[in-house]
């Protein structure tokens, strides 16, 4: 389902990337409207492709390092169906309208329920598993699998907390400034659990197995850890700078940005380093080469949030096409590319293959995403300096220099470049669907080992 | 923020600082090389390597900058920083700026008509940029309008195009209103109007078809549009003898236009812009439809008396 999710959200991102540079593609059809889709495309990359992706990685790694079954695999296939009917709910209400107008937490009570009620059993499916284990140390992917899912817990409950009107509309608990920085809480650790810890979870599990070597620093894991968890919860107000929300409160959550920066780059040195005597596997090992290549481009993310949280720098690029750049040097570069290296580690094994039908497919994959990855940021990184530069333009008199229509036509050519990004990268994503369909076709060598609990 | 909260952001935000630099201190050894002996999943082990030293003082420098930064900017609960800098004061201290750099830009344009402003380069993109971030959103930013919104650029004017009017136009803003005026109409003199009026301005017109309409629209449309259908710039009813057309033109446009109504609001800006503001964007609106108003005084020169001559 990861593959087919993610095939299906990055589609939704390419039409609307479509619809950016030709409006008329929305066809006057409600439904079809960039409004409305765009909020179904983060959803379907992030809930469905990584919600799913990190699901099975997490219900994989974390068997096989306590050597011990899953807790309560009923609960666990629950969840299962439970996430899928969260994102066909999903996938029908947006289109619909019905909002809760919070990026990333759009969907509405009734479906704010179900995801809670299924995050719940997650935890207790996993959290049982660890406590049923049967080596004494707790291996450090499931602690970065660990705090995710608390996390994500705690985030979500909190910030969907409404009072219904009816079935399909609710008002958020919160008001005003608080509405708002309840809702950044949510949205800026919503990057950092869901799209960080828990991948950081899957690369400490999948990096070393593929790889072959031991983790570089234990200490490091350690640090980078608590520090990473703990800061994180301090960043969301640099997505408020120049606003409403207080001085004090701006000043708090860039400095702790800016703290975060160390605390991201362990990861990413942790990953790294552990390749070290191994560097040849980069040359030969196509999965080697989309983890790693995924943890440059998590440092290189990480490097420019902290940068863009400076309140100065921020002035420039808040609500400019850079912050779009940014987001997907993330979610292209480090989450997409780390669970698709993930994903063809883990297919064949969860199947009882003894690798994927075409290693050369992995190749030909990884290059579409890189250099898709690659257009992409860069035409949204050109496209944000310069809409920042026109917007902040003036006169002697203090009247703009360009009106809003002239920034938009500016940017109309970033926006194919960024299309044609989006584009590549997406047919990858067919070469796996491929590839994947192909290597479960071939008949299994071995009995398949837990392909009950695992669903990739 | 009461005392209580100050104090309690206070201590947590220094426990935060005080406990990473803790968790550094407390991990920063290690044995290059040696394994913790864990063993997970048959092959995942770990090495016990000390925390790469420049990565440890990237950490502990962006701690001290951290630190310093809340010693000069507000952000520990409610001590204001070393500096007193607000984002109500920056902004204060800006907008001071830019109000005594206008003043001073406008006083130098105090006095002239808004002719003469028109000619004058300065007050021209002056003009142009008060458009563009006021204007341009309805009319574009070439001020050739769309669909509903008049074109600028022509000579062709629904409220009138002389300085006063243009200066009326903007500050009060306008409304026009078309009734729909065809729905008491037989089919017969709406099909006598719809054969007609689109195509007042072609004399390739059927003069039957001509004179039919023209009766017809003595009767219906005459009162506001004018017998010679000229229009008439007090109620803003639009020329429909030339070939512009505000709303779209053609049998369907027209019909449309006589079926639905029309109805249009151009948005008062005397709330919006200042008086100087509202001279020197009509001076750029006035610019528009006179070319010769710029580049030498020659040209400005001969401007005002192509001008004058129009006028008789």
């Amino acid at each position: 389902m990861t593959v087919v999710w993610g095939i299906v959200g990055m589609l939704v991102g390419v039409w609307i990337a479509a619809e950016l540079l030709w409006p008329q593609l929305n066809m006057d059809i409600p439904w079809l409207t960039y409004s409305r889709l765009r909020p179904l495309h983060t959803n379907a990359v992030i809930f469905a492709f990584g919600g799913s992706a990190l699901f099975a990685s997490s219900y994989w790694c974390v068997q096989r390092t306590s050597r011990a079954p899953l807790f309560l695999p009923w609960l666990a296939k629950f969840t299962f169906w439970g996430w899928n009917l969260v994102i066909v709910l999903a996938a029908i209400t947006l289109p619909l309208g019905i909002t809760q107008s919070k990026e990333y937490a759009e969907l509405e009570w009734p479906i704010d329920i179900l995801i809670a009620i299924v995050w719940v059993a997650y935890a207790v499916v996993f959290f049982g598993t660890i406590a049923k284990r049967t080596v004494s140390h707790i291996y450090v992917a499931n602690w970065f699998f660990g705090a995710f899912i608390l996390a994500v817990a705690l985030l979500h409950i909190v910030n969907s907390a409404a009072i219904p009107v009816s079935l399909w509309k609710s008002y958020s608990a919160y008001s005003g400034a608080t509405d708002a920085m309840v809702q950044w809480w949510y949205g800026h650790n919503a990057v950092g659990f869901f799209l960080t810890a828990g991948f950081l979870g899957m690369m400490y599990y999948f990096v070393p197995k593929q790889v072959g070597k031991p983790i570089y620093s234990y200490r490091l894991s350690i640090v980078h850890f608590w520090a990473l968890i703990a800061v994180y919860m301090w960043a969301g107000p640099h997505h408020l700078h120049y606003t409403a929300l207080p001085d004090w409160v701006q000043s708090l959550g860039m400095v702790f940005s800016l703290i975060l920066l160390a605390p991201s780059w362990g990861g990413m040195i942790n990953g790294m380093m552990t390749l070290s005597g191994a560097w040849h596997k980069l040359r030969d090992d196509p999965i080697v080469k989309f983890l790693i290549v995924s943890l440059s481009f998590y440092g290189m993310s990480t490097f420019e949030g902290p940068m863009m949280s400076i309140k100065t720098v921020n002035a420039l690029s808040h609500y400019t096409d850079w912050g779009i750049g940014h987001v997907h040097s993330g979610a292209l570069g480090w989450v997409a590319m780390i669970s698709i290296g993930s994903m063809y580690a883990l297919i064949p094994r969860a199947f009882g293959r003894p690798q994927m039908y075409s290693i050369p497919a992995i190749n030909l994959h990884f290059w579409l995403s890189t250099v898709g990855t690659v257009l992409y940021i860069t035409a949204m990184w050109s496209a944000g300096l310069m809409q920042g530069l026109m917007w902040r333009a003036t006169e002697a008199d203090g009247t703009l220099t360009y009106s809003f229509i002239e920034s938009l036509k500016a940017t109309h050519p970033f926006y194919a470049v960024r299309l044609a990004g989006g584009l590549v990268f997406f047919s990858g994503m067919l070469v796996m669907a491929w590839n994947v369909w192909r290597t479960l076709k071939t008949p299994s060598l071995q009995p398949m080992p837990n392909a009950a609990e695992v669903r990739a | 923020m009461s005392d209580f909260w100050s104090v309690y952001i206070i201590i947590i935000t220094f426990a935060m600082m005080i406990g990473c630099l803790w968790l550094l201190y407390a991990n920063a050894r290690g044995t290059p090389g040696e394994s913790t002996g864990h063993v997970w999943d048959d092959d995942l082990r770990e090495f016990n390597n000390p925390l790469p030293r420049w990565w440890l003082n990237l950490f502990v420098l962006t701690v001290i900058f951290g630190a310093g930064y809340l010693a000069f900017y507000p952000g520990l609960g409610n001590l204001a920083g070393r500096l007193g800098w607000t984002s109500t004061k920056q902004m204060q201290t800006r907008l001071d700026e830019l109000t005594a750099k206008r003043t001073a830009i406008y006083a130098s344009l105090a006095g002239k008509d808004i002719p003469a402003l028109a000619r004058d380069p300065s007050a021209q993109s002056l003009g142009r940029a008060v458009f563009l971030g006021n204007c341009a959103g309805c009319h574009g930013t070439d001020a050739r309008g769309a669909i509903g919104f008049p074109n600028l650029t022509d000579k062709d004017w629904l409220f009138g195009g002389e300085p006063e009017q243009l200066v009326e136009t903007i500050t009060h803003g306008r409304h026009g209103v078309m009734p729909p005026i065809g729905l008491g109409l037989t089919p017969e003199a709406r099909q006598a109007l719809v054969d007609f009026v689109p195509f007042w301005s072609d004399p390739k017109l059927d003069a039957a078809k001509r004179e039919a309409g023209q009766k017809q629209f003595a009767v219906t449309c005459a009162a506001c549009h004018g017998a010679e259908g000229k229009g008439n710039v007090a109620l803003g009813a639009p020329n429909l003898s030339d070939d512009v057309w505000l709303f779209r033109g053609g049998r369907e446009g027209v019909t449309e236009t006589i079926m639905k109504g029309r109805q249009s609001t151009m948005p008062a800006h005397e709330t919006i812009l200042s008086t100087d503001e509202i001279r020197v964007v009509a001076a750029y609106v006035y610019g528009l439809s006179h070319a010769t108003a710029a580049a030498t005084p020659e040209d400005a020169e001969n401007g005002e008396k192509a001008e004058k001559a129009e006028k008789q």
